[in-house]
């Protein structure tokens, strides 16, 4: 055995035959390694999860909600289905009974944190530029310009995507999706990662579901199918109809943490 | 979209291993993603031209290995393959959400000279 790199080969003397036929002479240290012939490419194994890393950031920031005694939800949905309404009002109807503070995150603008802003919540804006969706590391820093001592509720409000985020842990205890009655009952079946993700499915805007042709047996149906584990609640943030039961449950989640 | 920012980790990984190795080519990535992942293998690819460019891996091959979703029934004791969440068993029609494979989002292994 080669006693320089343990690489199985035989190493000390190797006559060359050829290269001189009067005589031989002896090579002390060099041998042939058995990758020579595909020029040196080795294969190594990591068989490693790529979101490994947003997964060590997000139970960072579990530990440190924790910590801090918050609940915290990650709010996702498709463009337009009421986060920023939904959010708005169910901080505006808490009160002083729980205090809530916002993570808003979108490609541009800051129309969504001005407003929550103006409604007096606290709110910190992350602008993604092209980035599809939040991640750990960047709810980390946006937390941080919070006085989340002040607060008892933290929610992030996750950019409009319904295919991106489902795959980014935030470090939230409980993921909330929202289907609007506007968008058709089949969005559970067409996204099923999100959908099934989720702890919490929310059906919004059920005031205009009669306008709509919303389908509320089918929707349940899929919803049940997909986010087979999720409490799910129906209301209308802009009326108010059906967030008792919803800031009821939200009492409950905080009071457990 | 989100593609780009799952292969600019998957290439983090291979570069660090190719380095820690004193290896100064990446020449392949081999993958591993569920059909549940939430991730196309078909942008993951195109990703990975623009995120290889001007790194150890520019030129390298990739390759991906697609895995299709199954889930477990507990009344037969088996796997079975499926397209979603939750799915009737084609054997006892018991219904399982169990899934045992389909969520993978993996870096296998790489090859490096």
């Amino acid at each position: 055995m080669c006693q320089e790199c343990g690489c199985g080969n035989v190493g000390g003397d190797v006559k060359i035959g050829a290269h001189s036929p009067e005589h031989e002479h002896h090579h002390g240290l060099e041998h042939g390694h058995g990758h020579a012939h595909d020029h040196g490419k080795k294969t190594v194994d990591l068989n490693r999860s790529l979101m490994e890393k947003n997964a060590l950031l997000a139970e960072r920031n579990r530990g440190f909600f924790r910590a801090k005694k918050l609940l915290v939800l990650n709010v996702v949905s498709s463009p337009g289905s009421g986060k920023t309404t939904f959010i708005r009002e169910t901080a505006t109807r808490l009160g002083t009974s729980l205090r809530v503070g916002v993570i808003v995150g979108d490609l541009a603008t800051d129309n969504d944190a001005a407003r929550l802003r103006t409604a007096g919540i606290p709110v910190v804006q992350i602008t993604t530029g092209t980035v599809c969706h939040l991640d750990a590391d960047m709810v980390a820093k946006a937390a941080a310009q919070l006085d989340l001592d002040k607060l008892d509720v933290l929610v992030i409000e996750n950019v409009g995507n319904l295919v991106c985020p489902a795959d980014y842990d935030l470090g939230e205890d409980l993921r909330v999706v929202l289907l609007s009655v506007t968008e058709g009952e089949d969005k559970p079946l067409k996204y099923p990662p999100m959908f099934h993700s989720a702890h919490v499915a929310v059906v919004t805007k059920s005031d205009l579901a009669a306008a709509a042709g919303f389908n509320r047996d089918l929707a349940l149906v899929n919803l049940h199918r997909i986010s087979h584990h999720a409490r799910i609640f129906e209301l209308s943030a802009k009326t108010g109809d059906g967030m008792k039961p919803w800031l009821d449950f939200l009492a409950q989640q905080r009071a457990a943490v | 979209m989100h593609e780009v920012a799952i292969m600019t980790e998957a290439l983090r990984m291979a570069v660090d291993a190719a380095k820690s190795a004193g290896a100064s080519r990446v020449s392949k990535l081999r993958l591993r993603i569920g059909s549940l992942s939430g991730v196309v293998p078909d942008s993951m690819r195109f990703a990975f031209d623009v995120v290889c460019h001007g790194t150890l891996a520019d030129g390298a091959t990739l390759e991906i290995e697609a895995i299709s979703a199954a889930c477990w029934c507990m009344t037969c004791q088996t796997e079975f393959e499926c397209v979603d969440f939750f799915n009737e068993c084609p054997r006892c029609h018991n219904v399982s959400g169990e899934l045992r494979h389909g969520r993978e989002l993996e870096i296998a292994d790489v090859e490096i000279s």
